[in-house]
């Protein structure tokens, strides 16, 4: 009896793999990272505790790579979409550097150990918010809303507002409605950011076969949409000090940037339906980045000052 | 014709010859993986001695 399958044993071993450990850092998303590892560090310097740093600083590392390794598994399953996309068609998967498998394994073995790390690094609640968020990403966005429903990036925004949760729960061990309305501020502000790329990327988003807001809904619904939900993001902005856990000129500032939000999301509504160059809208996309930026750095210095100030 | 020297043509037509791309390639990431390694070993290592304190280090011979 043969062991081995003649078609197996026929097979022509593949290229050997030219991947650097560059193509496996750029699995990781480092610029999507870099926006979880800023937002994580908030959550863990406003949470009213004070942890060894150096257990800090390894369980900012284990949220890092928790968040790559979700990106990771998203690149191993997108690759298909990744392809016909400009924007994502010179991803490692998509450009043949890095094999699906590869992908999948990497970012497999990255959330066992990153989710493992911080448990023992730090507590299993915030383990488990982590082992939450990449299975959320993955399985829950990536899987199956990404490509069934045009509301996949309000529901799987979730996943990215977690980190300030995360990085909070690690520290005090807790989750209270301080790091609810830090997770509250990244998820409202997630469909006013992607449905702006949509609508200047409608074209890629129609290849790929994804359900976006202005792909089924149209532009003047998805318009409509962002201003509705720009409006919440500049109310959810200001919570922290009305809350009491950020000072009154913190306040100030992010009443002003919300109100900056809304001016962009208000040109972006006024835009007429036939203008493809859609400055209003690359602008407001531009702005939301800056907006998340200030939000949260204005809250890292407003914690720093109470903590010196204490 | 004598099975060794079937075995070895057998041999040498499965192998494949990495090109200098790839065996550079191959090098990049066995440093990367081994730098990774250590430095994780070593956080595990020193987070461990945190964690559970200097009265780790304060037991009877």
């Amino acid at each position: 009896m043969a062991l081995v399958e003649r078609e197996h044993i026929d097979e022509r071993p593949g290229p050997l793999s030219e991947a650097t450990a560059g193509d496996f850092i750029a699995l990781l998303k480092p610029r999507v990272m870099s926006l979880v590892v800023f937002t994580a560090f908030v959550g863990m310097l406003l949470a009213p505790a004070s942890p060894h740093p150096f257990l800090a600083v390894i369980a900012m590392l284990a949220i890092a790579v928790g968040a790559g390794a979700s990106g990771a598994l998203n690149m191993w399953y997108d690759a298909d979409i990744d392809r016909v996309m400009a924007r994502t068609a010179n991803r490692p998967v998509p450009r043949g550097r890095v094999a699906p498998g590869e992908a999948l394994g990497f970012g497999l073995v990255l959330s066992v150990l990153s989710v493992m790390t911080l448990g023992l690094m730090a507590n299993w609640l915030a383990a488990s918010l982590l082992a939450f968020t990449i299975f959320f990403y993955v399985v829950v966005y990536t899987m199956w809303l990404k490509r069934s429903t045009p509301q996949n990036i309000v529901i799987g925004g979730a996943a990215g507002a977690l980190p300030p949760m995360i990085g909070w729960a690690a520290v005090a061990g807790t989750v209270t409605v301080e790091s609810l309305v830090l997770f509250l501020i990244i998820f409202l502000w997630t469909p006013p950011h992607f449905w702006a790329l949509a609508l200047f990327k409608s074209g890629d988003y129609a290849r790929a076969g994804i359900p976006m807001m202005p792909n089924v809904a149209g532009e003047r619904h998805t318009k409509r949409q962002i201003f509705a939900y720009s409006l919440a993001v500049a109310v959810s902005g200001v919570l922290p000090a009305a809350l009491g856990f950020a000072s009154l000129a913190y306040g100030v500032l992010a009443a002003a940037l919300g109100g900056a939000f809304v001016w962009y999301a208000w040109r972006v509504l006024r835009l007429e339906d036939g203008d493809r160059a859609m400055r209003p809208a690359k602008a407001l996309f531009g702005f939301s980045l800056v907006y998340l930026f200030a939000i949260f750095a204005a809250l890292l210095v407003d914690g720093l000052a109470s903590l010196l100030g204490a | 014709m004598p099975d060794d020297e079937r075995n070895e043509r057998d041999n040498r037509e499965d192998r494949v010859t990495p090109t200098q791309a790839q065996l550079r390639a191959r090098r990049n990431r066995n440093i990367a993986i081994a730098l990774a390694l250590a430095a994780f070993v070593i956080l595990l290592y020193l987070g461990s001695i945190m964690k559970l304190g200097p009265a780790l280090f304060n037991r009877s011979m």
